[in-house]
């Protein structure tokens, strides 16, 4: 009993990140139907931010995790603006090329200037390093900051979506975007700012996943990020609230199978699911069964 | 069809003309050793170490007066981490440079890549790093040119499960091993066999791949299971991780590994507190208080201005190995420093004294080191 309540809180863990990825994923496809393969590059040029603030400047945690959010948010437009808004009207074949040769670009670029090798993250000190101990289950303040914040920014992310003017221009120019525009909607702007927004969590998210595992390398997006895009289409793609739970789902799946089952396993599990989902229900778990329009 | 002839000629005169340059003067007074190392790309670290090393026993031999009176030249090249360009390098350095042997590549990979070019030119070609078990000898026999001066990872496996058995007394063993590498799956292949035969149980066999990051599944499920012993074949990446998460988890029983863990990054990775009662065997320590060894890093030290880690080790070993095979070659040709590096016995070299076996192999000792708080608290000298 007392391990599957650890291996839950593991699950959480790990889920949070996936989850703050997947929505980058699933804001983007949505608004125009793109899978941004350099989201996942995006999360590790948000974990170096984060390390050189906090092991350079001596920054501390907090405003490490916004400057890290910040640059991220910039990146994410420039990259837009150069790469794919020239692309607007091109096939949907052409943007994903394009977005596999950025998450390239990201990856190498990266490992030009800081070397391939393995950085660590300052080790945690004060209230940070701390654990709270339950019996036999262990949670440290790390995972609970992770675990927080997440959820912080993901009500964030709803309240700008829901309630804001941005936010209804978002969702009107993913239901339909010539629409959206003669309804005197800026469309660019409005995906600029959907690039942002999704780069800002997958910066957070890097500079938590620096903290909580103080280990980071250019290559370290390739693996989390195809896991949060298996996230993102459990959920259905398109659809936030199907992100976060999507992200969860698959944490919590990745703890389980190795927990209980075989650790040989887990991957094969958790790519055997993006399998699963395709075949059975393409639109994924929230999503509805559209017809594409002829 | 008139012009494809003038290009024609004119593509065999620029070929003529970069020959022409290329070959060398044979120079009497000099002795060409090759250098063929990983300067660039993954493994650049261990490349760069190791030329560290050998730079700084070429160095020493050319004061002290060189071979018989003539100065050793390193013709050096980078592979770039490649297997393929480490084969295209061996072949220029055997072809053009004339070179009498060849040293490196550090990883087993490139090593065994370039093998078949030494054997096709008959120069022999000596690493001091590539611990894979089939290196220098494989089902088809040994390979005449190739020699190495570590111990293999099978040995290191066997040799930390007796580690286990006999110095720490620990019965029932949990194995969590990068399923990612050759190098992770001998060392607990090898491990598990000798840890079973010796008593010893398996209580618990997980897996990762290099990269991963998050451990805490394996080890909340191991945490529940009766075992006093973690070993952990793998590199320093992941092994760092592990060791943290298992210490954050209240799994504080001893933990050991291979040379894989030989980092400065390991105390970052794990945390110098979570850095207790780890154990892993390697080829050298800086705390041997053997007098070559304090001559060594003294040396070393005046050279670079830091500690010698142990690819500074194994590269300067292996360069005076090369030279010592040298100096007693009949002739100054590739099978005779052949022939001459196959008949080294008792060569006192930093990484231990050593002798070559029928397979190329080095017979030598090995090391365990023991960190406490983070820090090399002492180390033991097993089997031999």
């Amino acid at each position: 009993m007392e391990g599957l309540l650890q291996q839950i809180v593991n699950g959480i863990t790990l889920g949070s990140i996936y989850a703050l990825m997947a929505l980058g994923y699933t804001m983007v496809y949505g608004i125009i139907r793109l899978i941004n393969f350099a989201h996942a590059d995006i999360y590790m040029i948000g974990a170096y931010v984060g390390y050189y603030c906090m092991s350079f400047f001596g920054l501390g945690f907090l405003p490490s995790l916004i400057i890290a959010m910040f640059i991220c948010t910039l990146l994410g437009i420039i990259i837009e603006k150069i790469a794919y808004r020239p692309l607007r009207n091109a096939t949907r074949i052409s943007v994903l090329i394009t977005a596999i040769g950025v998450s390239l670009f990201l990856e190498y670029g990266t490992m030009f200037f800081v070397t391939a090798n393995v950085r660590t993250y300052p080790e945690m000190t004060g209230l940070l390093a701390r654990t709270i101990k339950m019996g036999n289950i262990v949670i440290s303040m790390q995972q609970i900051l992770l675990v927080s914040i997440t959820i912080v920014l993901m009500i964030l992310l709803q309240f700008i979506v829901k309630t804001t003017r941005i936010g209804k221009a978002m969702r009107a120019v993913s239901m339909d975007k010539d629409a959206a525009e003669l309804m005197g909607i800026n469309v660019d702007s409005t995906i600029s700012f959907t690039f942002g927004l999704g780069s800002a969590l997958a910066g957070a998210a890097g500079v938590l996943v620096g903290v909580y595992y103080n280990s980071i390398n250019p290559l370290m997006g390739m693996v989390p990020g195809l896991k949060a895009f298996i996230a993102a289409v459990f959920g259905g793609i398109g659809i936030i609230p199907g992100a976060m739970i999507g992200g969860y789902f698959i944490g919590a799946v990745e703890v389980l199978v190795a927990g209980y089952g075989n650790s040989m396993y887990r991957d094969a599990v958790v790519f055997g699911i993006l399998i699963l989902v395709l075949i059975v229900k393409p639109s994924g778990l929230l999503g509805k069964n559209t017809r594409e329009k002829v | 069809m008139k012009r494809s002839v003038y290009t024609g000629l004119l593509l065999v005169l620029i070929v003529a003309f970069f020959i022409g340059c290329s070959a060398p003067a044979g120079n009497e007074d000099e002795i060409r050793i090759g250098v063929n190392y990983e300067l660039s790309g993954g493994v650049a670290s261990y490349g760069q170490s190791s030329v560290d090393g050998i730079e700084l026993a070429i160095k020493q031999i050319n004061e002290a007066g060189g071979v018989d009176g003539k100065k050793i030249t390193l013709v050096k090249y980078d592979n770039k981490s490649e297997p393929a360009e480490a084969t295209t390098l061996a072949n220029k350095l055997m072809t053009q440079d004339n070179v009498v042997a060849v040293i490196g590549p550090a990883t087993s990979g490139a090593f065994k890549s370039q093998i078949p070019v030494a054997e096709q030119n008959k120069i022999p070609v000596a690493s001091g790093s590539a611990t894979a078990d089939d290196v220098t000898v494989d089902a088809s026999g040994v390979k005449e040119y190739a020699f190495r001066i570590c111990f293999s990872d099978s040995y290191q496996g066997t040799a930390m499960a007796n580690f286990a058995l006999n110095n720490l007394s620990k019965e029932k063993a949990v194995v969590i091993m990068d399923s990612s590498s050759d190098y992770g799956k001998g060392l607990a292949d090898n491990f598990i066999k000798t840890f079973e035969e010796g008593g010893g149980t398996i209580v618990a066999h997980e897996s990762y791949v290099s990269k991963d990051t998050d451990f805490n599944a394996i080890l909340t499920s191991i945490r529940g299971q009766d075992f006093d012993v973690i070993f952990i074949p793998g590199y320093y990446e992941e092994a760092g991780l592990i060791i943290n998460q298992a210490r954050a988890q209240g799994i504080d029983v001893p933990i050991i590994g291979a040379d894989g863990f030989d980092s400065p990054e390991l105390v970052n990775l794990a945390g110098a507190d979570a850095l207790n009662d780890v154990y892993f065997s390697n080829h050298y320590s800086s705390l041997d208080k053997d007098p070559i060894v304090v001559q060594f890093i003294e040396d070393f030290k005046k050279e670079y201005d830091r500690e010698p880690d142990a690819f500074n080790a194994l590269g300067y070993d292996v360069a005076k190995f090369v030279v010592d095979g040298i100096s007693r070659a009949e002739k100054l040709d590739g099978e005779s420093v052949k022939e001459a590096l196959e008949s080294t016995t008792n060569f006192e070299g930093v990484t231990g004294s050593f002798s070559i076996d029928e397979n190329h192999n080095a017979i030598k000792a090995i090391k365990v080191i023991e960190l406490q708080n983070g820090v090399q608290e002492s180390v033991i000298t097993a089997g031999q």
